[in-house]
């Protein structure tokens, strides 16, 4: 649909006042996302205030309230567990980094074509099947302990090398795989048209599809990219003192759970952000039924 | 005009058939001043038109004149700004109606087919009926058959719409709509996404529909099939009904410069 510039201009565009029965339909358009607002927060309201006197009101509250919400243990324990998560988040920052190349060549390596590259498709995807399957603890614990078991030199010792190497084998296969979600979501089509104007096959890869798949797959990859951050905790069972091992430290040292809680705030102040910018983004490119109406979009109501 | 005291049972289910229904001389669609703007683009500025029981109406005017949105209005599927759509005698854009409701008695065909590509050419078909009208599988099935029968399709009842010619898919979405036994069917430049030599078809089943009685509201760029099936032609211009009035005169005869301007671009 073309927009006709004149009409913006129009003064009877300008001086159009709604009619009376307009106004009426409006009016009661407004009460009924007045009623709706009311009725939502109402709800909201009511579902909390059960969800916090059931567990005030339940028997061993006093108990539990002492040894996870003890503000003095909180503030005490505050410095060493934000410590840990500097460690979590610059391990997520490497690794993610890290993820998204070896994840990349992993995806175009199960498209190349042709019987050549077989032996590649089959190692890709061979990767990709194993490290999709295993746990992320056992991949973890087998490289932490198994890795340096075997004495070769040049291999890193350090806990936190190692697990971020084991964050690197099990997300670059998921991440992988959308990314190979994305790039065949590319209609042939679009190949066609780029082989058509002469481009090679890889010209028509790097500069056709795959700006339009990594913009398709940048949602679901945020996505990955708050589980890595959570994940990202696990390295402390290789003794890495990160959010997680401070505040099992700190637990220790106080007798009290309450660095746990703190560590659990934490990370959800961390992932929060990233989850709200997938939101923006998905909005963006049209999800979540924003598409606007001139495109063919769904139903006003 | 005065706002029209609401009954406050409409939102939750429409009466039974509105007694104008049964006043035949009665408009059964008719569109009052209606106005249409996405931001400060007024797409629909104070249009107006009737479409009597079994008459075929057929809009024409470019690209960006409001043909498809002044259908979309009328389908329900946008909320008109201002202005009042009266189907059988009933104000449709009340908003205290249920708008699913009445979009099941409006049968709507679009450009692009939009057949489900998930379902075979019957499930689509049937799928209304089932979820809409409630009616048991076997006899929706029937009458789907019966529907495909009528567009000439029956033996495409378990293909999927990938197999189908464009011209079949289109045939497809005419007869899902026709199986909701709709009062009133729009269309929406049903023939503008077809091949030359498919669009012969889907215009000899309309030319078929309107010979059966069915009521038609049509967007189209086929100015032959405008002056050969259309009762009254309307042509929008800016938003606005420019030109009204018989085919054979609008089309043969037009009044306003604009008119002769745009059937000169058209037919060439």
């Amino acid at each position: 649909m073309t927009t006709d510039p004149t009409t913006a201009d129009d003064p009877a565009a300008l001086v159009w006042q709604p009619s009376a029965r307009q106004r009426e339909r409006d009016a009661y358009r407004r009460g009924r996302t007045r009623r709706s607002f009311a009725v939502a927060a109402l709800s909201t309201v009511a579902l909390t205030a059960v969800a916090v006197l059931g567990l005030v009101s339940s028997p061993g509250w006093p108990r539990v309230k002492a040894s996870f919400f003890d503000p003095e243990v909180a503030r005490a324990s505050l410095p060493a567990v934000l410590d840990g998560l500097w460690l979590n988040v610059r391990v997520m920052a490497v690794s993610a980094v890290v993820i998204l190349v070896v994840a990349l060549l992993l995806a175009l390596a199960r498209t190349l074509p042709g019987p050549v590259f077989f032996p590649v498709r089959a190692l890709a995807t061979a990767y990709v099947d194993v490290f999709r399957g295993l746990p992320l603890i056992l991949v973890l614990l087998l490289v932490g302990f198994g890795l340096p078991g075997l004495r070769l030199t040049g291999v890193p010792t350090s806990a936190v090398v190692l697990g971020g190497l084991a964050l690197v084998l099990t997300y670059s296969a998921y991440v992988a795989e959308v990314f190979r979600a994305g790039i065949e979501s590319v209609h042939p089509s679009q190949v066609a048209a780029a082989r058509a104007l002469g481009l090679s096959r890889g010209q028509s890869l790097r500069y056709v599809v795959l700006p339009q798949a990594v913009r398709r797959v940048v949602p679901p990859l945020l996505n990955d990219l708050v589980a890595l951050s959570k994940d990202s905790g696990l390295i402390s069972i290789l003794g890495a003192i990160d959010a997680v091992r401070a505040a099992q430290i700190e637990t220790a040292r106080y007798a009290n759970f309450t660095p746990y809680v703190v560590a659990g705030v934490l990370f959800v102040a961390l992932t929060i952000p990233l989850t709200r910018l997938t939101d923006a983004l998905a909005r963006r490119s049209g999800w979540l039924g924003a598409q606007s109406a001139a495109m063919g979009g769904g139903a006003a109501r | 005009m005065s706002p029209r005291l609401p009954d406050p049972r409409l939102g939750r289910r429409l009466p039974a058939v509105p007694d104008a229904v049964r006043d035949e001389a009665a408009p059964l669609l008719s569109v009052q001043t209606v106005r249409k703007a996405f931001g400060a683009h007024v797409v629909l500025d104070d249009v107006s038109l009737d479409v009597h029981r079994h008459r075929v109406v057929a809009l024409i005017g470019a690209s960006g004149s409001g043909k498809s949105t002044l259908l979309r209005c009328v389908d329900l599927l946008e909320d008109v700004d201002d202005g009042v759509i009266e189907l059988e005698g009933q104000d449709i854009t009340d908003p205290r109606l249920d708008a699913d409701a009445v979009r099941a008695r409006i049968g709507m065909v679009f450009q692009a087919y939009n057949l489900f590509p998930h379902l075979r050419v019957l499930d689509n078909l049937t799928l209304a009926p089932r979820l809409v009208r409630r009616v048991p599988r076997a006899e929706a099935e029937e009458r789907a058959r019966a529907a495909l029968e009528r567009v000439g399709l029956a033996r495409k009842a378990a293909s999927f719409p990938d197999h189908l010619s464009g011209g079949e898919q289109q045939r497809v979405a005419i007869a899902r709509a026709l199986v909701m036994e709709p009062s009133i069917l729009l269309l929406d430049e049903v023939t503008s996404a077809l091949d030359p030599e498919l669009v012969g078809e889907v215009l000899d089943l309309l030319a078929d529909l309107k010979t059966s009685g069915m009521t038609m509201l049509l967007a189209t760029h086929e100015m032959g099939f405008a002056r050969d099936v259309a009762d009254e032609v309307c042509f929008l211009h800016a938003g606005q009904v420019h030109e009204r009035g018989p085919a054979h005169q609008v089309l043969g005869d037009p009044q306003r410069e604009r008119t002769r301007e745009f059937l000169r671009r058209v037919t060439g």
